[in-house]
């Protein structure tokens, strides 16, 4: 089979960019491969709404079956591809089936990091990120008193409050002194850090994890190094996702953690391009650093990107960064990557529970995480856009509207 | 079930049937509305569900706040994830605002 545009990866990036190339004019053939059986769906919700059941799948598909039709993209799920060719313009998948494309689109994401350790296979050790792993996780949830979840980040986080909000019991572990030590500033991580405890989770810091512990087919409890024991009949592993670019880099495409793209989201290779999680590419919000971005933003934003080369109106990547998270009633939003930064200014009083971060590089503003604080996240994107140089006494001073320092700066 | 004026960015527009109970975002996406992106999926996080409404309906709280993120913004701005049809919706004319 042959496909003007074969996408492969059918998430959010996959997704949009056949939405953005027919929005755009494009009348070329559409094809959109993804690993899993299911319509492109949010996975967002799989840590969130969907894993708590507020929302059934049929409300996270990106777009109901009858729009892919009436678009005319073929869809091709429940196919994964393991050899891509890129002189021979084809890809093959792991069911042996051969498909040539005139441009390839890589939206493949990643997949889920698993334990490595002894047990770390065992039934009942789950990880989030397919519509699958949040059905399995879910399946088990009325046999499951005490669940203990594995990494402080976005998704350990987010299945914690899920969980404990469905009334289980959880340990979670975190390697690192402080919870969304990759992605926050300190501040940031102590708030939500005794958040999750004051809703009943034991937190731990300094975690290491020693091995799974099961009864010869299921999970049992953790075993710590220093020799704890938590016993618990569900393990939850959020311990981040390994991009899926192999068959990219087999082919001869330039990476390592990800896939080396230019701003027109194009890479070494010939005619195939790649967006989402995957892509390692030089952001503007990161000093240009070459980075890879775990967002739906980013996903979205590097799709129009492509639809637009594609198309023959190419505008370079510049978006900025933005990101949101919700866990118990507490509604975190992101603007700009804080990664790097050499001052942090808080902004409103954590206690509260309404507050901001204003995160400085260079006596710029980079990036603020907004707790409850709508307000001061959308004012405060015209200063990471504009690289705001502020006075942090001002910025601390919750009286002063941020929109008044952007039009100061 | 209410019946519903969509009028796209370039001035063409149809009217369709939407199910109560669900979101207008989740109406026009499901009608096939592919300008709406509605990036964070209707959890009120982002503006990309932003549309107008007649008749005018008031945006309050984060709602209002978040329309602040478009250079668009209009009195009878909405965004369409906050919006839960009824009957009552019946004749609401939407149209979907320039790309921001």
């Amino acid at each position: 089979m042959q496909h003007d545009v074969l996408i492969v990866g059918a998430g959010h990036g996959g997704a949009q960019a056949a939405i953005a190339l027919r929005q755009r004019g494009y009348t070329g053939g559409i094809a959109l491969m993804g690993d899993e059986p299911e319509l492109p769906y949010e996975r967002p919700p799989l840590t969130k709404d969907y894993l708590s059941g507020a929302k059934p799948f049929e409300r996270i598909l990106i777009r109901p079956a009858t729009f892919w039709q009436a678009r005319g993209v073929t869809l091709l799920p429940g196919r994964r591809v393991v050899a891509v060719d890129a002189t021979a313009h084809t890809v093959t998948t792991a069911g042996g089936e051969v498909f040539g494309y005139g441009q390839l689109v890589w939206a493949a994401g990643g997949q889920a990091r698993r334990l490595a350790c002894a047990g770390g296979d065992l039934a009942g050790v789950h990880t989030v990120r397919t519509r699958a792993d949040a059905d399995a996780l879910r399946a088990e949830l009325p046999a499951t008193e005490q669940a203990v979840v594995i990494g402080g980040g976005y998704v350990g986080l987010e299945a914690a409050a899920v969980l404990r909000a469905a009334g289980k019991s959880i340990v979670l572990l975190e390697r690192a002194d402080r919870v969304l030590a990759r992605v926050a500033g300190d501040a940031l991580s102590r708030f939500y850090e005794g958040e999750h405890r004051a809703q009943g989770v034991d937190l731990r810091l300094g975690a290491q994890v020693k091995d799974i512990v099961g009864d010869g087919r299921r999970v049992t409890g953790v075993r710590l190094v220093d020799g704890a024991l938590i016993p618990a009949q569900m393990v939850v592993a959020g311990i981040g996702i390994t991009p899926a670019v192999e068959p990219l880099l087999a082919a001869g495409a330039e990476g390592g953690d990800g896939v080396a793209v230019d701003a027109f989201c194009a890479t070494s290779l010939p005619d195939i391009r790649a967006i989402g999680d995957c892509a390692l590419h030089a952001n503007a919000y990161a000093d240009g650093r070459r980075i890879r971005l775990e967002s739906v933003q980013n996903a979205n934003d590097m799709a129009i990107t492509v639809a637009k080369a594609l198309t023959g109106a190419a505008e370079p990547y510049h978006a900025v960064p933005w990101f949101w998270s919700n866990q118990y009633d507490l509604k975190l939003q992101t603007v700009g990557l804080s990664a790097g930064h050499d001052a942090a200014v808080l902004r409103g009083d954590p206690a509260a529970r309404s507050f901001s971060i204003v995160y400085f590089r260079a006596g710029r503003v980079v990036a603020l995480d907004c707790v409850n604080a709508i307000r001061d996240y959308t004012q405060g994107r015209a200063l990471v856009e504009g690289g705001a140089r502020c006075d942090p006494a001002a910025v601390a001073d919750i009286r002063v509207p941020l929109k008044d320092l952007a039009a100061a700066a | 079930m209410p019946i519903i004026t969509v009028v796209n960015r370039d001035g063409t527009g149809r009217a369709v049937e939407m199910d109560t109970g669900m979101t207008l975002m989740e109406g026009l996406r499901d009608h096939g509305f592919d300008e709406v992106l509605a990036m964070c999926g209707g959890c009120c996080s982002c503006a990309t569900c932003h549309v107008y409404v007649e008749p005018a309906s008031t945006a309050a709280g984060e709602e209002d706040e978040l329309l602040a993120l478009s250079a668009h913004r209009r009195d009878n701005s909405r965004l369409s994830c906050q919006i839960t049809l009824t009957p009552d919706h019946d004749g609401l004319r939407v149209e979907i605002p320039p790309e921001d």
